[in-house]
Order: structure tokens, then sequence, then C-alpha cells
């Protein structure tokens, strides 16, 4: 398999090109954002309040990762069900944050959004995270430190391997993968 | 009487959680080389070949296999002749947990209350299950259990008109629902009969049996080998991506139970299943 590297934030282009069960990896800033980090964020749109970073082209990792070790940027760091996001992805998607890295399927109004908002959800590889973390070259909780593992963390990555796992069309890996 | 000191137990328990997260059994990590030449998804061989760089990378540098170090479920077999000094056993246990969840590094992913979710930052405390046996045993086992997988769990109140058709229906359809969620190829742990409360915890505890050992009653040794050959027909595969491998090992513990009842529990385990023990 050639290596693809894609590099973040992502064009709409990029995220056209891309089908679901691709191998890629990618490679600059992502941001991490959980079950409650989540909720903060969908309440501050309601809000009309400012996000706490630029949504454009923006990955968005579900991630709450393990206290890093003296020297390390990071400590473990996989990937948490993208199911669990699914009530909020749609009001995300719609306010430009479009690109998400999780694991496991996600419900038909998240695919709904990717196919109206041209979005793209990889799947990185659920507990391979003592890997993952080596390709983290830096972390700095940007917003919600007080929510410890859960906090919004901006992610200088490099090389990250992830499949594409729904892509802007619709396709989903995991029921191509039931079907065949 | 047997002596067994509570400083020693918090000292066990520390070294226990650490161990479980940052070192895979050897079962498991076997399994995944055998079934790496055994797959026939590329991408599903991908995934078992990443597990396996993962799993020594983790032991290597004693870091956690997975970020979710889980809430921490410990077994307490003691046997009735033992007597604990210098405080109360639970407190050392959990006290046991809170550091080796900071010397580990390890996540902290308890929150003290269900509805207002509030983190209690050390991940106390445990969940604790004691069995009293006969004689001075002390064992301890630590299962660290993440939550993608527990959430894909599920039990059912069968009835006995169901029969092991029924059982095999569930546990597979439980399965089947869970797809790529609780990060396959998974550990399948089922609890037949016994109660409600009962069926649960035989589930969770089928799941601590070594993938190379057999379930010494043979009949349930051909039922596991059975489920195991239709799970891994239904085409999951590592990671959910494809394949033939959904499932390491299908683990069942039985009971009895109810001439009206035939409860079933399907306790689902990730591929980085997590146990350590130790005794005193």
């Amino acid at each position: 398999m050639d290596k693809r590297i894609l590099c973040a934030p992502f064009s709409d282009e990029t995220i056209r090109s891309l089908k679901a069960g691709d191998m890629v990896y990618i490679s600059g800033t992502v941001y991490t954002a959980r079950d409650a980090a989540h909720k903060r964020l969908c309440e501050m749109i309601e809000r009309d309040e400012p996000m706490p970073f630029d949504f454009d082209g923006q990955a968005v990792y579900y991630a709450g990762p393990a206290p890093a070790k003296p020297g390390k940027p990071i400590g473990s760091v996989g990937p948490t069900t993208g199911g669990r996001m699914d009530a909020y992805s749609p009001t995300l998607i719609a306010h430009g944050l479009k690109v998400m890295i999780g694991k496991g399927t996600r419900g038909a109004r998240v695919i709904d959004a990717m196919k109206q908002y041209t979005g793209v959800y990889f799947a990185a590889i659920g507990g391979a995270a003592a890997l993952m973390a080596k390709c983290v070259e830096s972390a700095e909780v940007i917003a919600f430190e007080e929510l410890g593992t859960e906090a919004v963390r901006k992610l200088q990555v490099k090389e990250l391997p992830v499949v594409v796992a729904i892509d802007c069309r619709g396709n989903d890996v995991y029921k191509l993968a039931r079907e065949s | 009487m047997k002596q067994v000191k509570t400083a020693d137990i918090t000292a066990l328990v520390e070294q226990l959680c650490i161990e479980a997260c940052c070192v895979i059994t050897e079962d498991i990590n076997n399994k995944f080389k055998s079934c790496l030449q055994t797959e026939t998804s590329p991408l599903g061989k991908e995934i078992l070949g990443t597990l396996i760089e993962n799993a020594r990378i983790a032991r290597e540098e004693r870091s956690p296999m997975c970020q979710d170090t889980g809430m921490t479920v410990v077994f307490v077999r003691m046997g009735q002749n033992v007597q604990i000094t210098g405080g109360f056993i639970e407190d050392a246990i959990n006290q046991g947990v809170r550091q080796g969840y900071e010397k580990g590094y390890l996540r902290k992913s308890v929150v003290k209350d269900p509805i207002h979710r509030e983190n209690t930052k050390d991940n106390t405390p445990a969940v604790i299950h004691y069995e009293i046996v006969p004689d001075d045993v002390f064992h301890i086992t630590v299962s660290p259990k993440g939550f993608g997988s527990e959430n894909k769990s599920a039990l059912r109140m069968l009835t006995p008109s169901e029969g092991v058709e029924g059982v095999k229906r569930f546990v597979l359809d439980t399965v089947s629902a869970a797809g790529g969620n609780p990060c396959p190829p998974i550990i399948v742990g089922v609890g037949i009969g016994g109660t409600m409360e009962r069926a649960a915890l035989l589930s969770k505890k089928a799941l601590l049996r070594p993938l190379d050992t057999p379930n010494p009653d043979p009949s349930l040794a051909s039922l596991e080998a059975e489920l195991l050959t239709e799970i891994n027909k239904l085409g999951i595969g590592p990671a959910g991506f494809g394949g033939i491998t959904t499932a390491l090992g299908v683990n069942i513990l039985t009971y009895a139970t109810h001439i009206a009842g035939l409860p079933v529990s399907v306790n689902i385990g990730c591929h980085a299943t997590r146990h350590a023990e130790g005794g005193l």
C-alpha cells in the first residue's frame, strides 16, 4: 500500500477525494474533544459565543488522553466511540467542524450532515493508543482545562494512521465490511 | 489464622493496576499473532499488525496500551481464615487504585455520580467483588474495564423454552449490534444461569479465563467453539473494518438457576481485555 499523507487543515477538495476504506495518515493540527467538551461547544453555539478555535477545515479527534509522563507531550491517546458524539455533531458540522476522527459507526443525522456540508469521518485504531501517542509531537490545552482528560487539546500530529470510515458521499466502511 | 496487612493489599493493587494496563497477557498476544496469519482482509491484517506493535510499545515503555484505562474492577478471593489487619480492606484497595493510577500515568475516568458526572480525579472508587473461600488464601485480580466495550454488553432474561438456541441467538445478536464499536477483535464473556446479577457477574468473570485454557466442561467448550465460529462469520473484523477476526475467544461460565428462568449476560471485552493477579 502506498502511504498517503494528508495535511490538516483539510480543503473540500481533499475531503471529496477520500473514499470509505482508504487508509491514510494525518499530519498537522487536530483538536481533541469528547463527550463533555462537545456538550459545552454546543451550549456555546446556542448562546452565540465564539468557539475556542477556528473550525474551518480543522479536524476534531474524539480522544481523552492518559496523562503525559515527564518529558513526553502526551500519554496514550486512542480514539473513543464516535456514536456518543452523534447528538452534537450535526450542529458542529453545520458550523464548519466537519472533519472527525473517532471509532465505530455514526447515526443517520451525522451522515446526512456530512453529505450536505462535505464532511469526512475517519476511524483511528481503537486501543492502539500507545502507538498513536508516538505520532503526537506537541499537545496544549486550549479550552475547558477543568475537564481534565476531556479538555480540548491542540495536538500537532505526524502521520497519525486512520481509515476513512465514512466519506462525504455517505459510504460507510463498517456497513461495506458487513455486506461483503 | 492468617493475617494480611492493608498496607500490603494497597501495594499489591497499585502494582497490578499498572501491570494490567501496560502489559498485554501472553495468551492474547499469541492469539494476535496466530490471527495475523489466518486473517484474509488486507486492512484487517494491517490492524492486527498495529495491535501487536502497540502492545510491544506499551510493554517496553510501560505506557497504557489504551488511553481508556477503565473503571477498575477488582476480584478478591479470600479464605475464611484470613484476618485483615491495619484498616478496612475496601479503603486499602481504593488506595491501591489511587496510587496505581497516579504513579502509572493512567487515565482517571471515573465520575462520582452517574447523573452529575464530576470526575473523582483518582479513578476511585473501584468496583470490588468479594468471594469467600475455605482455608487461608488471599488472591486479588485487577481488571480495568474500558467502556467502549462495556457499553456494548447486554443481559436478557430468556425463558427455559428458548434453550441453548436462544442463548446462541442472544450472544450473536449482541456481538452483531456491537459491530466495530467495542474495539474488535473482542473477547466475549458469557454468563448463563443464576439470577440477573449473578449472570452479569459470571459474564465478567468469564473474561478472565486465558484464551489458551479450555473450558473444563466439554459441552460448554463445544458451545464456545461454535459461537466463536459463528461470530467470526459476521464480517466485522479487526477494528470493524471487515475480516474474519471479530473475536479472539468466547468464554462461558454457568451457575444453577430457577425452574422458570434462563438468564444470559454477554460482557464484551476489547482486544486489550486486561487483567493482572497476585496473592499475599
